[in-house]
């Protein structure tokens, strides 16, 4: 495989062909803020918060699918990267009901960490409160609609992980919604194989296990690892 | 079939010309309005006076004025002795308009001399007289039902020339030359897609037509489908020849019931006489073409989510690179072209990219079809020679606003277009000029719009569009469009202040340059573009912030209290 050279931040550093820059930078210890990206299932480039800018594009391009190409030079951070991911996050925070305080992820969540990283400090938008309901009748996990932010992690790693193809998005536009099955109670889905990987994919607490109170909801990210590992590098880690 | 076959079905078609050929409007404009009832009763007339050897009513597509339909033309047969193709009369017969079915008998009635006071249009008026017919040509002549008819105007000519005489190279560069760009909204020149296409390697290659046709108050592609199914089927099948396909699918939404029957029965004619099939005219090529019904989301007129919708996903759009020539439906090499982009193919063909590349400005090329609607007194269905300024199109063509109204804006791209004020007018349209002024060509959709127009509403109601329409898959899109409709509410309602607009222009950036696909990127050009002529309308709607200016952490008032800019 051809190495690319690149230029990221100023850093000259190699990247692999077909790497992406978010890849690319990560190697570098370069770190771009992400939401829907998640290691070892496929990227779909929803969240927006990985733009970089490339210079000669007049376009921001994400980082999680986009290519890296020979003489690239790309900036992760400036001024005006830093307030369209604010602004992101300010539109996701009023989008549904996320109340930290009383969150099982709290202090465990994506969301809210990079919140904090990229100094979101308030939300200038109407918080929309909308009504979302909680799915609690599965024996072991439970969906809290008022946190999900949408970024289709557990969609991906139930069809492409699991491959059970239990979770699902059904609606358009802000009345998107995940869904077990035919839009049912997830306790009564046939395909839910309880693999519990939705869960530990999740960046917020709106898939939990259950008996976990506030903040107690801690990820367990190796249990993707292991299958991912085994499917691409044929190795199978303990 | 072989030319010979071609030639046959023509001078069959022409021989069975009957005196007359009464032309009655069965496109879903005139349909609305009962035209199916006035051909009948047309029929029946006809019978009733003994003229069927000499009357022939024909079910047309499209005659563009559709509101004054239902419209009926009478043609009387051209008996010049140089006339082998379809007699193009739009501008001889009389027009009747509004016509009843109780008007059928005193319409049969002028044929043999007798008079009625039955209203007509005026051919040549210059809603008519300045139109240049090409996408349109057969629109309202030939007979959607009937592929001998299209026959009969030179139709499959081209797809004969192309397979028996040209290498797929040739076709490439005809279509490069003539300058074509592609009619779906972007406008990305055809030659250079279809090129990529072609050389892009692969065993399976598909092209698609994408008939989605999602912009509210257009209806351009649907026309062109429901008037002249066979010329969209044509330019398909001269495109899978260039670019090497063999498959070809039509996306059409479930909306458009009469287009997807049209263009059921035009496949299996096209399929009966051998121009759809295996070994085309002979020719080692094949091509086949199926049709998938979309279930009426704008989004789904976006390539990619066109795609996943044909593969049977969720229809939501997916970032490019990769582009669908590289690597589009089923991830082989895909050409996506608009209806209208095919339908300039075979024209194209048979006259040559030359010909094509004379009308039009330097940089737009060919005709553009608009569908006129709004505050105008005609509206209808106009195809016009890009760079006809707008003026002309409005005033001349539209007959302006009706009841002596002034006009004040056009609005086109739809929800992704913008406003273009009165005083911009003698802009020519093309693709250039329009960005410029901050709207875009899009599909033709040309939305006249007088003073009662409220330009804060006309921005709320496309953003209402954009937030009811978005997929959801992206948050820029999916929760910026809830804000920015949400401020825009709030303007309307007098509740909004300096720093809600100051907001929602933030938002409108934003927006614009962070969401995934055309929809989001889009979305906030009805607010860009009305902010941009018409700010004033926004500031007269504020109200003074209750609370004062506010402060930064040094005591300094963060935002100058006095507005200059508004
Ligand atoms: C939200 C959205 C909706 C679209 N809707 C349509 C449509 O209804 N019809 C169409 O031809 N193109 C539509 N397009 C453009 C297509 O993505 C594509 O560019 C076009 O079909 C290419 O054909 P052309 O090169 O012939 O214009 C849409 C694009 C976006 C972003
Ligand atoms: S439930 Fe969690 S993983 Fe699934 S879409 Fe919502 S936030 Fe993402
Ligand atoms: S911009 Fe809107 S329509 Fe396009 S992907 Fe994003 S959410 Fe979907
Ligand atoms: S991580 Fe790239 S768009 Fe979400």
């Amino acid at each position: 495989m051809a190495a690319k050279t690149l230029t990221i931040d100023g850093k000259q550093i190699s990247a692999d062909q077909g790497a992406t820059i978010l890849d690319a930078a990560t190697d570098a210890g370069i770190t771009i803020p992400t939401l829907c990206h998640l290691d070892g299932v496929y990227d779909v480039g929803a969240c927006r918060l990985c733009l970089v800018e490339v210079a000669g594009i007049n376009k921001l391009l994400p980082a999680c699918t986009t290519r890296v190409h020979e003489g690239m030079v790309i900036k992760t951070d400036s001024e005006r990267l830093r307030k369209y991911r604010r602004m992101t996050l300010e539109l996701l925070f009023a989008e549904r009901n996320h109340v930290c305080a009383v969150c099982v992820a709290n202090g465990h969540c994506e969301l809210q960490s990079l919140a904090y990283s990229l100094g979101m400090d308030h939300v200038r938008y109407d918080y929309r409160f909308p009504k979302w309901g909680v799915d609690n009748t599965h024996t072991l996990f439970g969906m809290d609609h008022n946190r999900c932010i949408l970024c289709m992690r557990c969609v991906r790693v139930c069809w492409h992980i699991e491959g059970a193809g239990t979770k699902n998005v059904s609606g358009r536009g802000s009345g998107s919604q995940i869904i077990s099955d035919l839009n049912q109670p997830w306790g009564t889905s046939d395909t839910c194989t309880r693999c519990g990987k939705c869960v530990m994919a999740c960046p917020t607490g709106a898939l939990f296990a259950k008996g976990a109170t506030v903040s107690e909801m801690e990820r367990d990210r190796t249990r993707l690892e292991f299958i991912v590992t085994a499917r691409e590098k044929k190795q199978w880690i303990a | 079939m072989i030319i010979d076959d071609l030639t046959e079905i023509t001078e069959k078609e022409l021989a069975s010309r009957k005196k007359f050929t009464i032309r009655c409007c069965v496109a879903a404009g005139c349909v609305s309005s009962n035209s199916v009832g006035v051909k009948e009763a047309l029929e029946r007339a006809v019978r009733d006076a003994g003229l069927e050897d000499q009357v022939e009513v024909r079910g047309v597509g499209c005659m563009k004025l559709c509101c004054q339909g239902p419209l009926v033309q009478v043609d009387e047969r051209n008996e010049s002795p140089g006339a082998t193709v379809e007699i193009r009369s739009v501008d001889t017969g009389p027009l009747y308009q509004k016509v009843t079915p109780e008007d059928a008998s005193a319409l049969i009635g002028t044929l043999q001399g007798g008079s009625s006071n039955l209203s007509q249009a005026d051919p040549k008026h210059p809603f008519f007289a300045e139109q240049l017919p090409i996408v349109l040509a057969n629109s309202g002549v030939i007979d959607p039902d009937r592929i001998e008819s299209y026959i009969a105007a030179e139709g499959y000519q081209a797809l004969h020339d192309v397979l028996r005489e040209l290498t797929p190279k040739d076709v490439l560069d005809s279509v490069l030359q003539s300058g074509l760009r592609g009619r779906g909204g972007a406008g990305y020149p055809t030659g250079l897609k279809w090129g990529t296409v072609a050389k892009t390697p692969g065993t399976q290659k598909y092209v698609i037509c994408n008939a989605d046709e999602g912009d509210p108050g257009a209806f351009m592609d649907r026309s062109v489908l429901e008037s002249d199914p066979h010329s969209v089927l044509e330019g398909m099948a001269i495109a899978g020849y260039a670019v090497g396909a063999s498959q070809g699918f039509i996306y059409v939404r479930a909306e458009y019931p009469l287009a997807i029957t049209r263009l059921q029965t035009a496949i299996k004619q096209a399929k009966q006489l051998g121009l759809l099939g295996s070994g085309i005219f002979e020719s080692p090529f094949n091509f086949n073409i199926d049709l998938r019904i979309g279930a009426g989301a704008f989004v789904c007129g976006e390539e990619t989510a066109l795609m996943a919708s044909v593969e049977g996903k969720r229809g939501t759009p997916r970032p490019r690179p990769p582009f669908p020539a590289e690597s589009g439906l089923y991830g082989c090499p895909t050409l996506i072209n608009n209806v209208e982009t095919f339908a300039n193919i075979a024209p194209i063909i048979r006259k040559g990219a030359e010909w094509f590349s004379g009308i039009g400005t330097e940089k737009s090329k060919g005709t553009k079809v608009f569908a006129l609607a709004g505050k105008i007194t005609n509206t209808g269905l106009i195809e016009v020679p890009m760079g006809t300024p707008l003026r002309k199109i409005v005033e001349l063509m539209g007959g302006g606003a009706p009841d002596g109204g002034q006009i004040k804006a056009v609005q086109t791209g739809g929800p992704s277009g913008g406003c273009i004020p009165a005083d911009a007018l003698d802009t020519p349209v093309d693709y250039e000029s329009l960005t410029q002024l901050g709207s875009i060509m899009g599909s033709g959709g040309m939305i006249v719009m007088d003073e009662t127009t409220r330009m804060v509403d006309v921005a709320r109601f496309f953003m209402e569009f954009c937030m009811d329409e978005s997929c959801g898959k992206c948050i820029p899109c999916r929760a910026g469009t809830v804000q920015m409709h949400e401020i825009l509410t709030r303007i309307l309602n007098r509740k909004a202040t300096r720093r809600d607009l100051e907001k929602l222009e933030e938002l409108c950036d934003m927006v614009r340059h962070t969401s995934l696909c055309g929809l989001g990127q889009t979305a906030p050009n009805p607010v860009i573009s009305t902010l941009r002529y018409f700010r004033n309308e926004y500031s007269e709607l504020l109200v003074e912030d209750a609370y004062g200016p506010r402060r930064n952490g040094n005591g300094q008032c963060a935002q100058p209290t006095a507005d200059s800019t508004l």
